[in-house]
């Protein structure tokens, strides 16, 4: 089917485009051509763009799928065309075969494109390695403990020789599993004057440490994930610095909040890792600003009995599938990032880490497509989302930015 | 960001911490609870400030003292008290806290008396009710987790007040696991809420949170040199469980650094009294001569508690 996409702003921050009031063709499932109809172009389905942005669909590094179905239509309705899907699924995905049916679901719902990471270990457990060769036969793009630890430093430093011996990467969160696994909140002046648990910044610090001295090696290809703290993005900047096959991701809502927002004990506020101070906060937006990470939902939703409880008992983490757009847009405001830039971080910089062909719009590359009004405005209600987590610090908040249609391989899967 | 124990005309709703309440408030209640101690002495020891109301007392985490003070407190103003052991109730069979919640208010509660072992719990049940409008129901925070324990302070400011009448001039040491304690928490906002000039922890490191200079403390290591000159000596208690491990080595090596002792406190001014929110560990965190010593105002802060607590569930309830 073709399809031309009329009168929007095109912007592919990878290829230094940003023209407004430009078509867009698509045929056969990719970009045919930009500006002007490719010879012989026949329209089949026209969407009008007028006071849109056309971009590349976003690519989440982090989005647990609880239930498939809501959570891919949610990704699509938020104008992400790939997900990252961790293996801290019930049951972990340690076996091509749990892979296997992950991947096909995917492609049965037909929404956004299903990236399962493999279990490093199985179990998640940090002990035995699980069949890693073979999930990435099944379709894992690479492996992970989620936020699960290794803590036995013999087991991780195998798990990555092993894994630089096929060229996989590991996705791993650093966090010292002692000094975080009593801890509920950062640990500072916030935890202190609530009396809650802290996770001091040397739980990343620390696990940064032995990473890097594995990457040097094991020379594996390691991506960490959601860091947190103003000191853990400058080791792993200097360990880029000196070469070292490292990338890092940002969960959007740690751009956004720190401690402070815990507030009277807000269970919204709990994240894993930890929101921290102010100053981590700007180390880490400074860091995304800079293009040294990309931005990722962290999407975890979380049911109301789960989430209504007493701060140390409530699950950690917030739905993000819905709110990575509007709410990178927020901080890119704050920030004095501009529009390309901030459109970069959540699809082509994520695009970079998973070494994937997409994340651009260069003619010939596949037609994932997000559309979407910078200027409406909506209201965070939990009717407002399709995602089955309606857990959110934002609830009430109006968010800018409104996705108004979502393409999968120059399919529409998503129009409002 | 709206304190969500005061109600929208600034009056105390419910009590679930020290920190963030005016001044005027705190000597509200500690009047109050001067006015109440001639309850006590009567021979019927009953005011009707709260008769025809149900103080419900939930108690997720075991505790005597607390719970009978209550008990006795809103007896004594008149109150139905219901006594909950919930460890052994409806949430062993999987409700929700506030399942439990709704569920009291059902059966016409007007107060809950709260305390749990997570720090923030009495907040979410406050939130609670204000969402589902039930204006009418108060919260009292009897300790969550490390947070607060409200009356176990506003009972310490009474006892100070008592024997030191003036706030303002007094040099006040709080010593022990300060880390883990709601109490020390609640003391520290109350005494710089009520203008004490110099409020002291002393204790090990690994029993000190982060950043207590950001609460307006000083911290001293030193025991010795930080009871120098003072008022006031609260004492904390240490619990078994952080007696042998990473945190303390022994009880014997902590209580030669940190226990109270004749010795030590006689680096105090000579007229310093010395307090102890109890149950004590003797020979622990303090040593007998001191316990049972003519400095101690242990079992009067006992007796202030309850009108402290009648004084509270009065105001409360009242607003």
């Amino acid at each position: 089917m073709n399809i031309l996409i009329e009168n929007g702003r095109v912007i592919d921050p990878k290829n230094g485009v940003d023209r407004s009031n430009t078509a867009l063709y698509v045929a056969n499932g990719k970009i045919a051509a930009i500006g002007t109809a490719p010879a012989g172009f026949v329209v089949h389905e026209r969407i009008d763009a007028a006071g849109c942005v056309v971009c590349p669909g976003l690519i989440d590094l982090g989005a647990r799928l609880n239930s498939i179905e809501a959570e891919l239509a949610a990704a699509v309705a938020g104008g992400v065309t790939s997900v990252v899907v961790p293996p801290d699924a019930d049951p972990p995905l340690d076996e091509p075969e749990l892979a296997d049916r992950l991947v096909h679901r995917g492609a049965e719902i037909g929404k956004a494109r299903v990236l399962p990471l493999g279990a490093l270990t199985l179990g998640l457990k940090g002990e035995r390695l699980a069949e890693l060769a073979g999930l990435k036969k099944a379709g894992c793009v690479a492996f992970s403990q989620a936020n699960k630890p290794v803590t036995d430093t013999e087991a991780l430093l195998r798990a990555m020789e092993y894994a630089a011996t096929f060229g996989f990467a590991v996705w791993l969160q650093p966090q010292d599993y002692w000094l975080a696994r009593n801890g509920i909140a950062h640990e500072g002046e916030v935890s202190s004057r609530l009396g809650l648990a802290g996770i001091p910044v040397a739980a990343e610090t620390i696990a940064i440490a032995t990473l890097v001295q594995l990457v040097r090696d094991t020379g594996c290809r390691v991506h960490l994930t959601r860091l947190s703290s103003a000191p853990g993005v400058a080791l792993v900047h200097r360990a880029q610095q000196e070469g070292l096959p490292l990338t890092f991701d940002i969960g959007v809502h740690h751009l956004l909040l720190s401690e402070n927002d815990i507030g009277f004990f807000n269970p919204h506020a709990r994240f894993c890792p930890p929101l921290r101070t102010q100053g981590d906060r700007q180390a880490l937006s400074d860091a995304a600003a800079a293009g040294l990470a990309a931005i990722c939902s962290d999407h975890t939703p979380v049911g109301a009995d789960d989430k209504l409880l007493p701060f140390g008992e409530a699950k950690p983490g917030a739905t993000g599938l819905e709110v990575l757009l509007p709410l990178t847009l927020k901080w890119a405001e704050a920030a004095g990032v501009g529009l390309s830039d901030a459109l970069a971080r959540i699809t082509s910089a994520p695009a970079a880490v998973l070494g994937l062909a997409s994340g651009e719009l260069a003619v010939g590359s596949v037609a994932d497509l997000c559309l979407f009004d910078p200027a409406a405005t909506w209201q965070l209600t939990p009717e407002a989302l399709k995602s089955r987590g309606k857990n959110s610090p934002w609830l009430g908040y109006p968010m800018s930015g409104q996705v108004k249609a979502t393409l999968v391989g120059g399919r529409i899967v998503y129009q409002r | 960001m709206h304190n969500p124990q005061l109600n929208k005309n600034g009056e105390l709703a419910h009590l679930l911490s020290i920190e963030g309440l005016p001044k005027a408030i705190l000597t509200q209640i500690l009047d109050t609870a001067e006015s109440f101690m001639e309850v006590s002495a009567r021979e019927v020891k009953k005011v009707p400030l709260l008769r025809g109301k149900s103080v419900f007392n939930l108690f997720f985490e075991n505790s005597t003292r607390t719970r009978t003070t209550f008990e006795i407190a809103a007896k004594r103003l008149s109150a139905d008290v219901i006594n909950l052991d919930i460890n052994k109730s409806s949430t062993a069979k999987g409700e929700t806290l506030l399942d439990t919640i709704d569920n009291l208010c059902a059966m016409h509660a007007n107060l809950f008396v709260v305390r749990h072992a997570s720090s923030g719990a009495p907040y979410l049940i406050a939130e609670h009710l204000q969402r589902i409008g039930r204006h009418d129901v108060h919260v009292v925070n009897a300790g969550d987790g490390r947070h607060a324990h409200p009356t176990q302070g506003l009972l310490d400011m009474y006892t100070i007040r008592h024997y030191k009448k003036d706030f303002t001039q007094l040099r006040v040491a709080i010593v022990g696991d300060i880390l883990h304690s709601r109490v020390a928490r609640s003391d520290i906002h109350a005494l710089t809420s009520l203008g004490v000039p110099e409020v002291r922890a002393i204790g090990p490191e690994t029993l000190l949170p982060k950043h207590l200079d950001k609460l307006g403390v000083h911290v001293f290591h030193d025991m010795e040199e930080g009871l120098k000159d003072c008022d006031v000596v609260i004492m904390l208690r240490l619990q078994n469980e952080r007696m042998n491990g990473a945190l303390l080595p022994s009880a014997g090596e902590y209580f030669r650094h940190y226990g109270l002792t004749p010795q030590k406190l006689a680096l105090a001014k000579p007229d310093a009294i010395v307090m102890h929110p109890g149950p004590m560990n003797r020979g622990v965190e303090i040593h007998s001569a001191v316990a049972d010593g003519p400095q101690a105002v242990i079992l009067p802060q006992v007796t202030f508690g309850i009108a402290v607590r009648m004084a509270v569930m009065s105001i409360v309830a009242g607003n």
